[in-house]
């Protein structure tokens, strides 16, 4: 079964069509990368699996139940949830604060609860307080659980983030060009990071330039052109493929 | 009557469309709402009353007080504006500092004037003229004249001269501009001069239509050109006149329908809903997200 | 714990104690009047600032809420002859109602154009006031508006009795305000106020909660409306004007936006300032405009409105560093 698939999308600004008629799947336990030369779609296509943008055409399913259509905020309830290709931090917030945004809606009290502090509120809230102490832990961030969010290094940021979108409890996560602007040292600990997310049982649907990561991690790719599918396959099938090299045609940065 | 109420709606109407342009051309420029605008209105009549005090001769005197209030524009955006931009100050301090501005710019007036009524000296000797069976005032008639000629000639400068062109380059990003080698901060300077002329001269028109001014007369009249600027969608230019227009003529009308003392929130009225059912204003654009 | 803490609730409680024993110290009516308005504008001010301070949503319309709680109160209190506390429970909840009703434009509109919402109607409300003659008795206002009467006792200035009241509730209102913005509510109106996007990719509903702001911040400004109207027995229309929102909002952000300490601090300012200012007349109105820019250029985040560095407690962690110290000790 797969865990997330979308069956033949389209969408189009205007007269530009940005996704056009695209298909893909992944199956739990997987990551995922999806890469193409810059304006491929990519994004578009995140935007339309989180809820931001509505298909034209096509059908989106999560565990098998369709997702097209439904409020970006209800698509985070079906268990996907993303990071952004700028970083979008609750930045006057401290790191634990937007770990602990990130598991609102998992923080199951009533307004009132939090008004007269009952007994529930602080049940839950001294839970998911350490849930995210934990959490923060497991991503090497505990050291700047009290700092505020835009007082962290580049790489910390991209980090918070990701927490963020496991704090809401999501399975499948999208990671759109997490080694953005990372130096080689931090993008090396991000394949090792995303690496170590899989084998904590999430499923990852990655943006990525830096083909050393994608290369590294992926178990399945799927390359995108002017909002088309153009190849597709495994890694090593990637690198070998002549129409993915047509599109990053005399681009001698990337080394497939 | 009909008729009566439509003339009256449309002078008053264009009125306030010429306070409302000054509102637009800032906030399309900074983004920013600019509070002190009311204030630079009032001072812009009583700087007239004062040089016709000072025997100018009528002339001289107007054209004197509506320079200094482009000047005064200029000076607001200089020492407390601009310092604000160059430390890259959240948009609510500006907003806070337009209210401080205001509250100087009023109270000097106070100080200098009184906070009494002062009659404001006729310009023209007031005479009516009759259109079927409504009529019009000479006084209306100029408001008309001179505030349809004051945005054809802006429209004008903003569309067909190369400042005009620099102030839309700004307008669309002030960085970019700047590197394209258009003197932004000159460039920004010379917006709050046509919006301390262009309250000026309404302070003018609508001081010798009413014939009286007072150091708070620009607050209730300030916050309805601004309603008219949002109603049109501010930062657009045409959106104002549009704007300015519909509160006119909707006040005009109400007056008569429902009877003046609810002519103040008919205005708010139109433009909560206008605002529902069109978020952005009429002419609005998209992505205006700072206060 | 940190010994910063420790200093903290020992300024804490000796205000608190000072607060109480005010009306020991012999201060004349006129002073202890005022000292009641600024309790009744921090409460203004900690209403806006839930609006303003954490959610990021500009009003310059909450003379209108504050109109509403007073107007309200009043009316059932001469009207209906109905006691102070339902009175003002009944005000309170009109503001919170009129609250939600101007919330629901936010779900559509932002920025500036949700200001201008609030502006106007505040101004539809003034004019409301000042026609609504059955009700409002019109621009001739409402006097012999009664004091508050607690279980048979009246309280007035003499017996300091409003006095005590204002401290109880400015205590609530400020309890109220730090346990919501302690709490999942609070983090997510600053949520909001960061990036409205980001939230909503959280799974969060961020409309409900932007009117939940909304009719929070009604309430508390209806609230001190109510109180207003009984410590002042006469309102009318002059009293609730444009520039009462804006007094509200220059509080906000000279005591420092999303603070609760700052609250206390920009509404004492802004209440005596023009009192000890008063030989300069006019002037100090010049002044105050000054004051207000050069405080937005040199400090822009408000006297108080400082981020807090201290350190983020983790229940459970803290009763281990709790055991370390007394190890150490």
């Amino acid at each position: 079964m797969n865990l997330l698939r979308a069956e033949n999308i389209s969408l189009s600004f205007g007269g530009l069509t940005a996704v056009n008629d695209f298909n893909f799947y992944i199956n739990e336990g997987q990551v995922v990368s999806i890469i193409g030369p810059n304006g491929a779609g990519k994004t578009t296509l995140f935007n339309i699996l989180t809820g931001i943008y509505k298909v034209n055409q096509g059908k989106i399913y999560m565990n098998e139940e369709p997702i097209d259509g439904l409020h970006a905020r209800k698509i985070v309830s079906k268990g996907i949830a993303r990071t952004f290709q700028n970083i979008r931090l609750f930045s006057d917030m401290r790191v634990i604060e937007n770990v602990l945004v990130g598991a609102h809606i998992n923080t199951d009290y009533s307004f009132f609860d939090g008004l007269f502090r009952t007994k529930r509120f602080y049940e839950v809230e001294n839970k998911k307080k350490q849930e995210g102490a934990k959490l923060l832990e497991s991503l090497g961030l505990e050291g700047r659980l009290s700092d505020y969010a835009d007082n962290l290094s580049y790489g910390e940021q991209r980090k918070l983030e990701i927490a963020r979108a496991m704090a809401t409890g999501a399975k499948l996560l999208l990671l759109d060009e997490p080694a953005a602007g990372m130096n080689h040292q931090e993008s090396e600990d991000l394949r090792v990071f995303i690496s170590n997310l899989k084998n904590l049982g999430y499923t990852i649907l990655l943006i990525e330039h830096d083909m050393r990561v994608v290369m590294n991690v992926s178990d399945y790719i799927y390359v995108m052109d002017y909002g088309k599918k153009i190849a597709e396959g495994r890694p090593h099938e990637i690198q070998s493929n002549e129409a993915v090299a047509m599109a990053y045609l005399g681009d001698s940065e990337v080394h497939l | 009557m009909m008729l009566q109420q439509l003339l009256n709606g449309m002078a008053l109407g264009m009125a306030y469309a010429l306070i409302a342009v000054g509102y637009t051309l800032v906030f399309g420029i900074l983004r920013l709402v600019n509070f002190s605008h009311g204030a630079v209105y009032a001072f812009g009549a009583h700087m007239v009353v004062f040089f016709i005090g000072m025997n100018f001769g009528l002339l001289p005197a107007v054209v004197f007080g509506i320079l200094l209030s482009g000047l005064l524009g200029v000076l607001i955006d200089k020492i407390a504006l601009n310092p604000l931009r160059k430390k890259k100050s959240p948009n609510i301090s500006a907003l806070i500092t337009t209210i401080g501005v205001s509250y100087i710019i009023q109270n000097l007036l106070v100080l200098g004037f009184g906070s009494g009524r002062k009659s404001f000296p006729k310009l023209i000797e007031t005479r009516s003229i009759m259109i079927g069976d409504a009529q019009i005032t000479n006084i209306q008639l100029l408001m008309l004249v001179v505030s349809v000629v004051l945005f054809l000639s802006l429209t004008v400068l903003v569309k067909y001269t190369k400042i005009g062109l620099a102030m839309r380059a700004v307008e669309q990003h002030e960085t970019n501009a700047a590197l394209m080698g258009i003197p932004t901060s000159f460039i920004i300077s010379f917006t709050f001069f046509l919006g301390g002329l262009t309250a000026a001269i309404a302070s003018v028109l609508i001081g010798s239509h009413y014939e009286i001014v007072y150091p708070t007369m620009g607050m209730m009249i300030g916050l309805k050109a601004f309603s008219a600027a949002v109603l049109g969608g501010i930062g657009v230019f045409y959106g104002s006149i549009v704007g300015g227009l519909l509160i006119g003529l909707t006040e005009a009308l109400a007056a008569t329908w429902f009877g003046a003392e609810y002519r103040d929130s008919v205005a708010f009225i139109v433009l909560i809903l206008v605002l529902i059912l069109r978020p952005m204003g009429l002419f609005g654009k998209k992505g205006l997200n700072k206060v | 714990m940190s010994e910063k803490f420790t200093v903290d609730k020992i300024v804490i409680a000796s205000i608190i104690l000072l607060l109480l024993g005010l009306p020991l110290l012999g201060f004349s009516q006129y002073v202890m009047r005022i000292v009641i308005l600024m309790g009744i504008y921090t409460i203004l001010a900690l209403g806006l600032n839930i609006l303003v301070g954490y959610t990021g949503l500009v009003s310059l319309g909450h003379a209108g809420f504050f109109a509403i709680g007073a107007y309200g109160t009043a009316y059932f209190m001469i009207q209906h002859s109905v006691g102070f506390i339902v009175a003002l429970t009944i005000g309170t909840l009109l503001s919170g109602f009129m609250g939600f009703v101007l919330g629901l434009p936010t779900i559509r509109l932002s920025g500036t154009y949700l200001s201008i919402v609030t502006l106007g109607f505040a101004m539809i409300v003034q004019v409301v006031i000042m026609n609504w003659d059955s009700v409002t008795n019109g621009t001739l206002g409402m006097s012999q508006i009664p004091k508050p009467n607690i279980l048979g006792y009246d309280l007035n200035l003499a017996n300091h009795g409003i006095y005590y009241l204002m401290l109880f509730l400015l205590g609530l209102v400020t309890l109220g305000c730090y346990t919501i913005i302690h709490s999942k509510i609070g983090r997510t109106l600053r949520a909001i106020k960061s990036d409205e996007l980001a939230t909503t990719m959280m799974g969060i509903h961020i409309d409900r909660y932007k009117i939940l702001a909304f009719v929070l911040s009604a309430s508390i400004t209806g609230l001190a409306g109510g109180f207003y109207a009984t410590l002042s027995s006469y309102i009318d229309h002059n009293s609730f004007g444009f520039d009462l929102s804006i007094l509200i909002l220059c509080m906000v952000i000279l005591g420092g936006m999303g603070t609760i300490r700052g609250m206390y601090l920009g509404a004492a300012l802004l209440i005596i300032f023009p009192e000890i200012a008063r030989p300069l007349m006019s002037w100090r109105f010049v002044v105050y405009g000054f004051v207000l820019i050069i405080m937005m250029h040199f400090r822009p985040q408000g006297v108080l409105g400082w981020r807090s560095r201290r350190k983020y407690p983790i229940p459970g962690e803290v009763k281990k560093s709790y055991r370390m110290v007394e190890v150490e000790e």
